[in-house]
This record gives C-alpha cells, structure tokens and sequence, in this order.
C-alpha cells in the first residue's frame, strides 16, 4: 500500500486512474446492459416495417387506403393481426385481383420476407394475432380421434367432412383444404378470413386447433390411403348417386341390350 | 357355329307356318298374321353344341362357388387394415376390395349361368294360350247364392233380431282391444316439444373445451357452440337433450342488429340462437361472418342472424329460436330463461 502511495504523484498515475475507470466502466456496461441488443432489435424491427410500409403502399394502399383505414374496396386493417397478413398473402388471395363474391386461392406474388414486412406493418397499426410458430401448428402429438370430433362439430358443415369444401350463397364457396400448409389452416381458423366465422383461442384452444390440423393430416394428406377406393371426389351422396345411376343402372341396361339383340337362334334372320 | 355347318340330315324337317292362318284380304284386312314358324337353336340340333352350353353353365355355377368360398377366406384371412394398389380404383381397403370381388363375382355367376341356361338349352317353342273370363260357370254361381240363403234361413238370423244385433256389437267392440293396446308403443309426449333443458341461471358450456363460456371469450366474426351446464357427452339422456338444447353463438357489433328484441336478448351483441333449423330440424350452422346469414345444409334455408334469424330464403317457415341471455356474478354467460317458442321443426299445434 505504501509503494502505490508513494507513487500517486507519479506522472503516469493519473492515466493509469483513467485507464482503470474506462475498463471498469465498459466491463459493468457490457455486463448489465443488455438494453443494447434490444435497441439493435426495434432498430432492425422498425427498419421491417418501414419496408412493409413501402410494400403497403405500392400493393395494399388503392383499396385499404393509405393507413390501413379502409376504403369501399377493402376493409380496414388495424387490428387484424400478422396472422392475417401471412394467410391472405401468403395463400396468394391477396392482392386480390378483381372484386368479386370471394377472392380465391392463387399463385403468391410475394416472397416470405416480404410477408413478413407486411405483417410487422400491418400488427404495427394495431393489436392481433401473431403468426404461429412451427411448435403450434406441427400436428406432431396431436389427438387425430379428437381432432376429427372437433372439425365434425366446428368446420364439416361447409368445408365437408374430411375438407373437400362446398359451396355457400351467391357464388361464395367454402375451399378444398387439400395440400394446404397446417400454418395457414391455423391462421385461418384464427382470424376468419373473409366469410368465414373465426375460431378465436378463447373459444378453440391451441391443442385443439392442433387436433384439427392432425385430423386433417390423416384424413386429407399426401399419403392418405382411402379404405373405399375411388373417392369420386370425397363429395358424399351427389357424385356417389350420379355414378351410381350413370355407371351402375348404365351398365345393367348395356348388357340387357346386348342380351337382347343377339339372338340365339342358328339361323341369323 | 353358323347353320351352314350342320350336317343336312340334323336340320329339322321344314315347318309349316303353323300360325299364319291368313293373309289381310278385302274382306278381313286386319287379319291375324300368327306367330312366324319357329327356328331352332344350334342347341337343339347339334348335341355337341348343347353340351358345350351345359359345360358353360356349370362352370359358371362352379366359378360362383369358388367365389364364396374365396368371400369366406377373404373374411378370415385378410387383415383388416391392409391397403393394396389396384390399377383403376387406385388405393384401397385389401379387405374391402377382396369382399366386394368374390361376392360380386359370386352373384354375377350365378345370373349368368342361369340367363346361359335359359337362352341355350331351355325350351324356347312358341306356345299360344289364349284368354279366358275368370268368374265362375252360372251354375256354380247359382248353387252357392242358394247355399247361402239356405244357411241364413237354417241359423234363424233373421227371424231372432236380439241375437243378430248383439252379435253384431260383439264383432264391432272386439277389435277395440287391439286399438287399445296400442297405447303401449311408448309414453305420450306431453309438453317435450315445448321444452328444452335451458333454464334461467344455467351457464353456456363451450362444445369444443367443455368450459363455460365468458363475454370477452367471444370475439366479434367468431362462431362457437354451446350446450346447457350439467350435460355431459356421456349421459344417457346426451343425443335427447343435446337435440333440442344446442346452440350457436355469435357476436355482431350491437350497431348492426336491426331487431330490437334480437338486441335485448343478446349480451353486448353475443346472440344465442337455436342450432336447429326450423324446417326439418338439420343442424345448421353454415355462418358467413360478413353478412351475417346462416344456411342450412339440408334445404339451403338461410336466416338473418343480425335481423332476429328472419328466413330469407328457402323452405324454412320460422325465424330461429332466440336464447336470451346474461352475465351471472362469476361473469359467465348464463340463460335468462328457456326459448320461448318450440324449437326446431314447425308442428301441427305450434303456439
């Protein structure tokens, strides 16, 4: 102790004071602000939705208008949440190409990222769900049995019993879920897009939703195996009756025909 | 085998046109023509060719007995849950298939085998059998009509009045017995069609999570399900109660429901109706959040969910049963009551 303070007036000693006040300075800092990669996050968040906002307003603005308010074209979009953003665009039904009774499923125009500019914008605006995560919507670990009781009850009555779809009034339709990705099926049931009611967490849990997509999966995925054979489009009793009639009465009528004009008699008259 | 190849000493001896028995004249133009000689089949002239047929029948017969016994070893050997490729039909249940197969064949056999047998080796000659009345001879009729008199005029039936008439409120009451044991089909139905399990105070369990159902639970588009508090999947009396008690829950912003009482009814614009279509009682529950129309799946019948359940299209006469409906202490949605009109199906003495 005596050597440091007989060295204290030491020419050096007061850069020494200062180096040791810089280290101690920057190691607390490093070590207790982790305030740091939070501001590196909302910068990069808030660069997102400058960019989904450029996006907004070159694809979105005409019909929603320029804040998302809503025009007579389309309909406002605070609050719908991320989650609608990646189904409407995501599935390619938005931007939608001309007005109509339901804009229907077609090729995306958008790349992911850009998807995801436009949902952090869009959830910027307001509050609404988020884009479930690969944990939520995997139908790994879901009960199938409960998930078919559970679409029987919520989603048979218009998209049909294992989801061949149907049709509403006035040129609406409920679609095919065939080869739909479980995330928009997810989405979907969340936010209720256009004319279907939505089915929010409060009312269909999570595991549910879950059991849904995993009934889905079995019934309608790309190694369902039907126990019938040819499903003639999985439309129940309208195309069952009309192959029915058509082939099965057809059938019986061709070979009383064929029957009946070939006579067994040896000499052919 | 055409004709040209039997031999000349097997072809039968010409026939006469045994029922032509003339030809349209002046006098009678429109002459019975008969029947055209009859011709006969290879069958009855080269008994070669009559064997073979029989050998055909019997292999048919034969293959459909293979068939069911193949149909019975398929229902023991093949498993139950085995799927296998078959070109057209594409992926198929290997017991489904093997099944509808070896019975199809099985039947099919049988129908051809017997149509072969007809057509070959069965009589085939013409034959005329002509018409005749179906009453009885006058003689016959007359000797029963006087057998019944004499009968009537041996009993004394109609000089004894007392023992005709009682005998008659005898025949008339015995029949009655029956009729009345009819009432044992089942228990009247009362006031049933009337009434559902809904009461004031109970709450409104969610179908989907079994859990009652709060306001801020429902959000404004959603569609949800509900039953009475109490029933569960389970009880006997489930598929009785659950087909009268069911409904659908739905919120509208209160600004958008044009019926005064649909809005009194409601909880800040959730509204319970009936999940039952008052036509033919189908569940209906085909809700388009946007316009607020419910369809029917069986009819098309569609209702106005923001306009007191109005029909405004299809065969349905009603509007849909309305729930009314509040918030209890615990903040759960409860029943302020049962529904005020039957629901479901609209019948004869329908209040």
């Amino acid at each position: 102790m005596k050597k440091l303070s007989a060295r204290r007036r030491h020419p050096l000693a007061a850069l020494v004071v200062l180096l040791l006040a810089l280290a101690a300075t920057g190691g607390l800092y490093a070590a207790f602000a982790p305030a740091d990669k939070a501001q590196a996050d909302e910068t990069a968040q808030s660069l997102t939705i400058e960019e989904g906002k450029k996006l907004y307003a070159v694809g979105c603005a005409s019909c929603h208008g320029t804040g998302a308010q809503g025009t007579t074209d389309g309909p406002s979009l605070v609050g719908v949440g991320a989650a609608a953003v990646d189904f409407q665009v995501g599935t390619g039904r938005m931007p939608a190409q001309q007005p109509g009774a339901q804009v229907p499923r077609k090729k995306v125009i958008y790349t992911q990222a850009e998807i995801d500019q436009l949902a952090a914008y869009i959830s910027s605006l307001g509050a609404g769900p988020a884009v479930p995560t690969k944990n939520q919507y995997s139908p790994e670990g879901a009960d199938i049995a409960k998930g078919g009781e559970l679409f029987r009850t919520n989603c048979a009555q218009c998209h049909n019993f294992t989801g061949k779809g149907g049709a509403l009034t006035h040129g609406k339709f409920a679609p095919s879920l065939e080869g739909v990705d479980p995330k928009h099926i997810y989405e979907a049931m969340q936010t209720g897009p256009q004319n279907m009611p939505s089915f929010p967490d409060t009312t269909l849990s999570e595991q549910n939703k879950k059991d849904i997509i995993a009934y889905l999966d079995a019934v309608n995925g790309d190694d369902t195996e039907s126990p019938g054979g040819l499903e003639l489009g999985g439309l129940g009793p309208v195309s069952e009756g009309l192959f029915a009639w058509v082939f099965g009465l057809g059938g019986l009528i061709a070979i009383a025909v064929w029957l009946a004009a070939r006579t067994a008699k040896a000499k052919k008259s | 085998m055409s004709s040209q190849d039997i031999p000349e000493e097997n072809l039968p001896a010409e026939q006469d046109a045994h029922g032509a028995v003339g030809v349209a004249d002046d006098k009678d133009p429109f002459a019975d023509p008969g029947l055209p000689p009859h011709e006969h089949r290879v069958q009855d002239i080269d008994e070669r060719a009559a064997k073979r047929s029989e050998r055909v029948v019997a292999m048919l017969f034969t293959l459909s007995m293979l068939a069911t016994i193949g149909f019975i070893a398929a229902y023991v050997g093949v498993p139950h849950d085995k799927a296998i490729y078959v070109f057209p039909i594409g992926h198929i249940n290997a017991l489904n298939f093997s099944l509808g197969l070896t019975l199809g064949v099985a039947l099919f056999s049988i129908g051809a085998g017997a149509v072969h047998w007809a057509r070959t080796l069965m009589s085939d000659v013409e034959m005329v059998d002509e018409r005749h009345p179906i009453e009885a001879p006058p003689e016959v009729r007359a000797k029963v009509m006087d057998d019944w008199k004499q009968g009537a005029k041996e009993s004394v039936i109609g000089r004894r009045k007392l023992i005709r008439n009682t005998m008659l409120g005898a025949l008339t009451l015995v029949p009655l017995a029956g009729v009345v044991l009819l009432r044992d089909l089942g228990p009247l139905p009362g006031t049933k069609l009337r009434h559902t399990m809904w009461r004031k105070g109970l709450q409104l369990v969610n179908m989907n999570t079994n859990e009652p159902l709060r306001p801020e639970d429902v959000a404004v588009g959603s569609l949800t399900f509900a039953k009475p508090e109490g029933l569960e999947e389970h009880d006997e009396e489930f598929q009785t109660e659950i087909a009268k008690a069911a409904l659908m829950i739905v919120r509208i912003q209160p600004d958008n429901i044009k019926d005064k009482r649909e809005l009194e009814w409601s909880h800040e614009g959730i509204v319970a109706y009936s999940k039952i279509c008052t036509h033919v009682g189908c569940p209906i529950s085909l809700y388009e959040q946007q316009t607020h129309h419910v369809l029917c799946p069986c009819h098309q019948s569609t209702f106005d969910l923001s306009d007191g359940a109005r029909v405004i299209f299809g065969p349905a006469g009603h509007a849909l049963p309305q729930l009314r409906i509040g918030v209890n202490e615990e903040g759960y949605l409860e029943a302020l009551g049962d529904f005020e009109e039957p629901v479901g199906p609209a019948f004869w003495e329908r209040g």
